[in-house]
């Protein structure tokens, strides 16, 4: 156990946060969840490509600068800690580019990563369908092979910011005899493809934050597809665990919003006291983001002597989208009366933000797998509990 | 930057586990529960031999000298097989404070000694603690006067007994009287010993706790997956699984919490009593959860002196309150989070 960084993480941290206080926005990005707001995201992820700081886990081929884990998470760190904008393209970056490192061949991968990581394309993701929810292997949309085309008929839901998207990761049916996890294929589908309709859907906060995307007779070129054909499952799967977990939601962001709720908490003290509450959930929320963060390190540290993470990553999730919701139920406990201000109000706090991460993290256990569906994997894969 | 534990680390923990399976297994800590002392020299040599009371003790004294990290794993260790107070007491809590008196002290090199051979018995009376643990069966008693410290041979010290909820625990009220041939420190000098001793103390209980949630999670998960009802283990039902892994997560998350904290005070750094106090809280709700689903998953069997179960969730629940109660621990977490905002946030989490 060794505690301190090396000189070359603590000079990666240096560049990193110079580098931050340098670009980062002045004034606030519109939601991407807006048309608008997603382009000035997009311009902001232009920015941080260049700077090759964009997937600075990347390869330097492909735009990123090879960072280990650890400078990873420093990157991280100081990401949020700067207040810079929220990741629009994650679902790419995140969740497909994993797979198409460990899956795609060189020509996809040259093709597709590049222009993720400068965020020329923007993905959608493409799982959840009307009746395969947490239940995903009941997936239902087909992929027929005809020729060297796939013919996409089916409808794909929940989808996120698909409406300002230009392409389309998803599982398909490609064996209709199939059932279940067997038959289906992973596929790369262009969202302007002719028989592609997106209807956007209305989240919470009354923005076209995702939507519902039907295909009729889309076709889509057999080299589109990552993996073996029928074995989109696996392919899916593969990166699921520990990879999505923790790298999606890392703990600097949530660091970031223990350090702002204690300032709120400060400013606001002499009307929170008279909930003793209030305080005693301030203190835990900076403790279970520092735990988060622990936790991050000491596995990032096993990784990087060749263990492997299994399922008690599950637990990351639980722990991360029930810390942000506290921490955001909090603040609107402190804020009391005020806190249902939108950001147009003018007495709203601080462009209502505290509502806004209020009503994202309402989403928090239930996207990426409901907390539910990782309590199963937690009791039945970690403990070995039998299955129901 | 490597916050991992090394390979001779984690094989001495296994060696210490397998060593306690096999020699203090439940039907034995049964037995000692039953003897009027509550305590077995038998198990107590056989630990020694194993080298475990030299842990702490300085290798010029013929000790191992491992740090708070080493005693994080034993800990849980102690916890998962409920080895009662007085060797974790002895060879890790009074150790740290006997190793840090002067050395010119006659006595000194000789208790580290004994610690190290397994042949006395210390019990620490720390001012956080309103009773002594295992203070009737000790050979010697570190007692506070004020910031002084006190080495009380046992024939000095009258003990009344107060029995606790958790047959290990044998708590006692020591009277006795200071008088400069007890005392081995004072002012600047105690206040600091004792300092350093809460923290470790903290340690030494969090890492028991964990340990202990650890055995009533797995106790839980082997009768879930065998008691049947419906026609199926009770442990196919959601409502059990859920119960179950939320235990898990709790568990889960609190390691790497009291580890920094173990890395703090062996290191001596700054914010390490807020690193504490943040592993005893963790490991103490933990160890609470686990007791709560534990016996709920039971049923009643749970609420039975039968089931083992009962053993490990009543010293769980005397010893969350043992060296700081949760409002303790709370104020010295909120006295930190609550003062400088600048001091908090990404990228503090190992002090730079």
């Amino acid at each position: 156990m060794d505690l301190a960084y090396t000189p070359k993480q603590r000079a990666f941290r240096a560049e990193v946060r110079a580098w931050l206080a340098d670009n980062v926005p002045r004034t606030p990005l519109v939601s991407y969840d807006t048309r608008e707001g997603f382009e000035q995201h997009r311009e902001w992820e232009r920015r941080l490509f260049d700077a090759r700081l964009s997937m600075v886990m990347w390869p330097e081929a492909l735009g990123g600068r090879g960072c280990d884990l650890i400078e990873w998470l420093i990157f991280e760190e100081e990401y949020y800690a700067s207040g810079a904008p929220l990741r629009v393209n994650q679902n790419g970056q995140l969740l497909l580019g994993p797979t198409l490192m460990e899956f795609g061949t060189e020509a996809q991968k040259q093709r597709f990563l590049p222009r993720m990581a400068a965020s020329e394309d923007m993905w959608a993701q493409g799982w959840s369908e009307p009746n395969a929810g947490s239940d995903m292997a009941a997936i239902t949309s087909k992929a027929i092979r005809e020729g060297d085309h796939y013919v996409l008929n089916g409808q794909k839901t929940w989808s996120t910011r698909a409406i300002y998207a230009d392409w389309l990761f998803g599982l398909f049916r490609s064996d209709p005899a199939s059932s279940r996890h067997h038959g289906l294929s992973f596929l790369l589908v262009p969202l302007d493809t002719p028989g592609v309709t997106i209807r956007p859907i209305r989240a919470l906060n009354g923005k076209e934050a995702f939507a519902e995307i039907f295909f009729d007779d889309v076709r889509v070129p057999v080299e589109n597809r990552i993996g073996d054909e029928g074995k989109g499952w696996h392919v899916a799967m593969a990166t699921a665990g520990f990879e999505r977990g923790l790298l999606l939601r890392s703990p600097g962001r949530f660091q970031h919003t223990a350090r702002r709720l204690v300032a709120l908490y400060q400013a606001h003290r002499e009307s929170a006291d008279r909930d003793p509450t209030i305080r005693d959930a301030v203190c835990e929320s900076w403790m279970g983001a520092e735990a988060y963060a622990l936790s991050a390190y000491h596995t990032v540290g096993r990784l990087a002597k060749g263990a492997r993470i299994g399922d008690e990553a599950s637990t990351n999730k639980i722990v991360w989208s029930e810390l942000d919701l506290k921490m955001h139920e909090t603040a609107m406990r402190i804020l009391g009366a005020r806190a249902e201000l939108v950001a147009e109000a003018p007495e709203a706090e601080d462009g209502a933000s505290w509502l806004e991460g209020f009503l994202f993290a309402q989403a928090g256990p239930i996207y990426a797998g409901t907390n539910e569906i990782q309590r199963n994997i937690i009791a039945e894969r970690m403990l070995g509990l039998p299955k129901s | 930057m490597d916050f991992t534990f090394s390979d001779d680390q984690l094989a001495f923990r296994e060696a210490v586990s397998r060593f306690l399976m096999t020699e203090a297994a439940p039907e034995m800590l049964r037995e000692i529960w039953e003897t009027d002392v509550g305590r077995s020299p038998d198990l107590r040599h056989k630990i020694a031999e194993q080298g475990l009371t030299a842990l702490s003790v300085p290798e010029s004294c013929g000790g191992l000298g491992m740090d708070d990290v080493a005693w994080s794993l034993m800990t849980q260790e102690l916890g998962y097989y409920a080895i009662p107070d007085s060797l974790a007491d002895t060879a890790y809590v009074a150790a740290g404070l006997i190793a840090a008196l002067p050395e010119r002290l006659p006595s000194r090199e000789e208790w580290l000694r004994r610690i190290t051979d397994g042949s006395i018995r210390i019990a620490v009376g720390h001012p956080v603690n309103p009773l002594v643990a295992d203070a009737h069966p000790a050979d010697l008693l570190l007692l506070a006067h004020g910031d002084e410290v006190h080495a009380v041979p046992r024939a000095l010290a009258d003990v009344i007994a107060n029995p606790s909820i958790d047959c290990s625990r044998r708590l006692g009220r020591v009277v006795w009287e200071p008088n400069t041939a007890t005392l081995v420190a004072a002012g600047e000098a105690g206040r600091a010993l004792w300092a350093a001793t809460l923290e470790r103390g903290v340690l030494s209980v969090s890492g028991q706790l964990l340990g202990l949630a650890q055995r009533m999670l797995d106790l839980s998960v082997d009768y879930t997956a065998q008691r049947k009802q419906f026609g199926k283990p009770i442990g196919s039902f959601q409502a059990v699984k859920h119960h179950l892994a939320d235990v898990a997560t709790r568990i889960e998350f609190a390691k790497p919490v009291l580890y920094r904290a173990a890395h703090a005070v062996a290191r001596g750094d700054a914010d390490a009593s807020v690193r504490v106090s943040h592993a005893k809280l963790a490991c103490g709700e933990a160890a609470w959860l686990a007791g709560r689903h534990g016996i709920q998953v039971h049923g009643a069997m749970g609420y039975t002196w039968e089931v083992d179960l009962q053993m490990f969730m009543k010293r769980a629940w005397a010893l969350d309150a043992s060296w700081g109660d949760r409002g303790f621990h709370k104020a010295r977490v909120a006295g930190f989070v609550l003062g400088d905002a600048a001091a908090l946030g990404p990228g503090r989490t190992f002090g730079e």
